[in-house]
């Protein structure tokens, strides 16, 4: 499994409800329910991905996360988590508040756009920075937006909500390998992993 | 639907089964229906195939559609043309696997195919009920099923899966004896129809009652309404295809011509296709059970029946784990109404998956051999536990 999943597992009570938000073919729903004893389902877009689930043995709707996530009751789940997949959303701020919703917690991680080989890389070539975890041209990204730690952090805050823990770390894409940053995080870490709650939440 | 039927390609099948019959609500014990009127006595064609585990927690209830029967799987003679009308995903290995599990399949009642029906004698009279049959509900036909689980002594069936007006019976199931099912598999269906639906019916329901043969029902001594029967058929097949699916399978192809014949003939591969649907059909079903079936469907709507006119209270009742599937193409029931069942699920906190089959075969897609829709079935069933998911 993904480290960056890995993190998010670890931070995860045993026995807890579940929902992935973007759960691809559902791996980290799978370790959860199969290591941890959770009740877990998941969102996912793709058919292919979906029915993968499915054949499983997972709990998995197909559909956009955006609209999937209002129907279910509030409180419904201890975790909402959306592993990889913010820098793609329309409305962060719409997302994030449904996600506190339907759940107790969230856990959010992106990829970190002030890692410093991009800062170095739009400094001195120019050009739209592209790196191993976010290796689209600006032309063909699905990314709509960059996210550093320091602005999420930030827009937590802003959002009235907050930040109940966090990982910087240091991987690449699908690595299952990786490393916590302590030093300076938002210059070296690739990825952000937060967690968040309401703002007199638990 | 039989088109599709085709012997498996591997020859892997459940082998000869046979039809049983289960009769119950003898007068004066009559079954009350949803109408108010009462029936009986009541008989159920069924045809069971696996092995009921000692525990009895292994049974699969499939539930049919408009022209199915209790013939899913296998054959009646090893000679015989084509297996059931779900031969592809009932059987050794396949997607219900009856290695593992003891499926169950029963006539609805009103249909013609073994189970009571319009065309059954009405024991009051020594003729065939004809418009004399009471008109019956999904419901009715749900409470008739559960009078056959109870009687195989099954008090949980693992599962109830069916398509189309098989899928309301899977929903009604689930509300109606919530703590008789552990899983359900609706396929390809709605919680209730819509207009287009309904008017596609009345259609067909029309087309019958014009033909003078039908007699107000009463035809079972002299000639049969095939005529009008069998543009109903054709407007219903209609219905199951897609402009995609009639596109690649017909596109404007002549029929065994090179020009167009000027005259009223079927002219087109379409047509002459519908007309062939329409002839076989005759031959195999009755005008009235088409009537009273197709009128169940549209009468039925599980937010009206059980929820106050609400989905979501309806389905509170519920507690079964869901798959809910969709074929893209279906435009009878779009994947829009499917997604009204899941919502509703989701409100309730209920166990749902859901995934919209890419097909380019329209309603029908869930009747047709492949390999997504079987896969599906088979890694949902494995994870349902026979106690239930609270």
């Amino acid at each position: 499994m993904r480290y960056d999943l890995q993190i998010i597992a670890s931070w995860i009570e045993p026995g807890s409800k579940v929902i992935d938000l973007g759960c691809g073919e559902g791996d980290l729903l799978q370790h959860l329910i199969s290591q941890k004893g959770v009740q877990g389902t998941g969102i996912e877009l793709n058919e292919e991905k979906v029915a993968r689930c499915i054949e499983k043995g997972l709990s998995v709707l197909q559909g956009d996360i955006n609209e999937e996530v209002h129907d279910y009751p509030e409180g419904r789940f201890d975790y909402v988590i959306l592993s990889q997949t913010l820098q793609q959303v329309y409305q962060p701020d719409e997302l994030i508040r449904a996600m506190l919703r339907i759940g107790r917690k969230g856990i959010v991680s992106f990829p970190n756009f002030s890692h410093w080989q991009i800062r170095l890389q739009l400094l001195f070539s120019g050009y739209a920075p592209v790196s191993r975890q976010l290796p689209y041209q600006w032309f063909d990204t699905p990314n709509i937006r960059v996210i550093t730690l320091k602005d999420f952090r930030k827009f937590v805050h802003d959002v009235g909500l907050r930040v109940l823990r966090e990982a910087a770390i240091d991987t690449h894409t699908q690595d299952r390998y990786g490393s916590i940053v302590e030093w300076f995080p938002n210059l070296r870490a690739t990825y952000g992993i937060f967690m968040i709650g309401g703002s007199e939440g638990t | 639907m039989s088109e599709y039927i085709l012997h498996d390609k591997d020859r892997i099948s459940v082998g000869v089964v046979e039809k049983n019959y289960f009769t119950f609500a003898e007068p004066p014990r009559e079954m009350a229906l949803e109408s108010g009127a009462r029936l009986g006595p009541v008989v159920l064609a069924y045809e069971t195939y696996g092995t009921l585990a000692p525990d009895r927690r292994n049974a699969v209830l499939v539930l049919h559609a408009l022209s199915g029967d209790s013939h899913v799987a296998g054959y009646y003679a090893s000679e015989d043309e084509k297996p059931g009308w779900w031969d592809c995903m009932v059987g050794p290995g396949k997607g219900i696997d009856t290695d593992k599990f003891f499926v169950i399949c029963a006539n609805v009642i009103g249909s013609c195919m073994g189970s009571t029906g319009p065309s059954s004698i009405n024991p009051a009279t020594g003729r065939a009920y004809g418009l004399d049959f009471p008109v019956v509900t999904i419901g009715d036909m749900v409470t008739a099923q559960k009078a056959l689980v109870d009687h195989l002594g099954i008090d949980r069936l693992l599962c109830v899966i069916g398509g189309s007006i098989g899928g309301m019976q899977v929903l009604e199931w689930c509300v109606r004896y919530p703590e008789r099912v552990a899983a359900a598999i609706p396929l390809a269906t709605t919680m209730r129809h819509s207009a287009l639906a309904i008017a596609f019916n009345e259609v067909a329901r029309q087309s019958i009652m014009a033909d003078p043969n039908w007699n107000h029902g009463d035809y079972y001594e002299g000639a049969k309404p095939s005529l009008g029967l069998a543009v109903a058929r054709m407007i219903g097949h209609i219905t199951y295809l897609s402009d995609e699916s009639m596109r690649l399978k017909f596109g404007r192809r002549l029929q065994d011509k090179s020009d167009f014949s000027f005259n009223f003939d079927a002219d087109f591969q379409v047509e002459s296709y519908l007309r062939y649907q329409g002839r076989k059909f005759v031959d195999r079903f009755d005008a009235n059970s088409f009537l009273y079936i197709t009128k169940a469907a549209d009468y039925f709507d599980l937010g009206k029946q059980h929820g106050g006119g609400s989905a979501v209270k309806a389905l509170s009742k519920a507690r079964a784990r869901f798959l809910v599937i969709s074929f893209t193409s279906d435009w009878l029931y779009p994947t829009y109404q499917a997604r009204e069942i899941v919502k509703a699920l989701k409100k309730n906190g209920r166990d749902v998956s859901f995934c919209e089959i890419e097909a380019e075969w329209g309603h029908d897609a869930f009747l047709i051999p492949g390999e997504r829709l079987p896969m599906l079935i088979r890694g949902f069933l494995e994870r349902v536990h026979p106690l239930g998911s609270e």
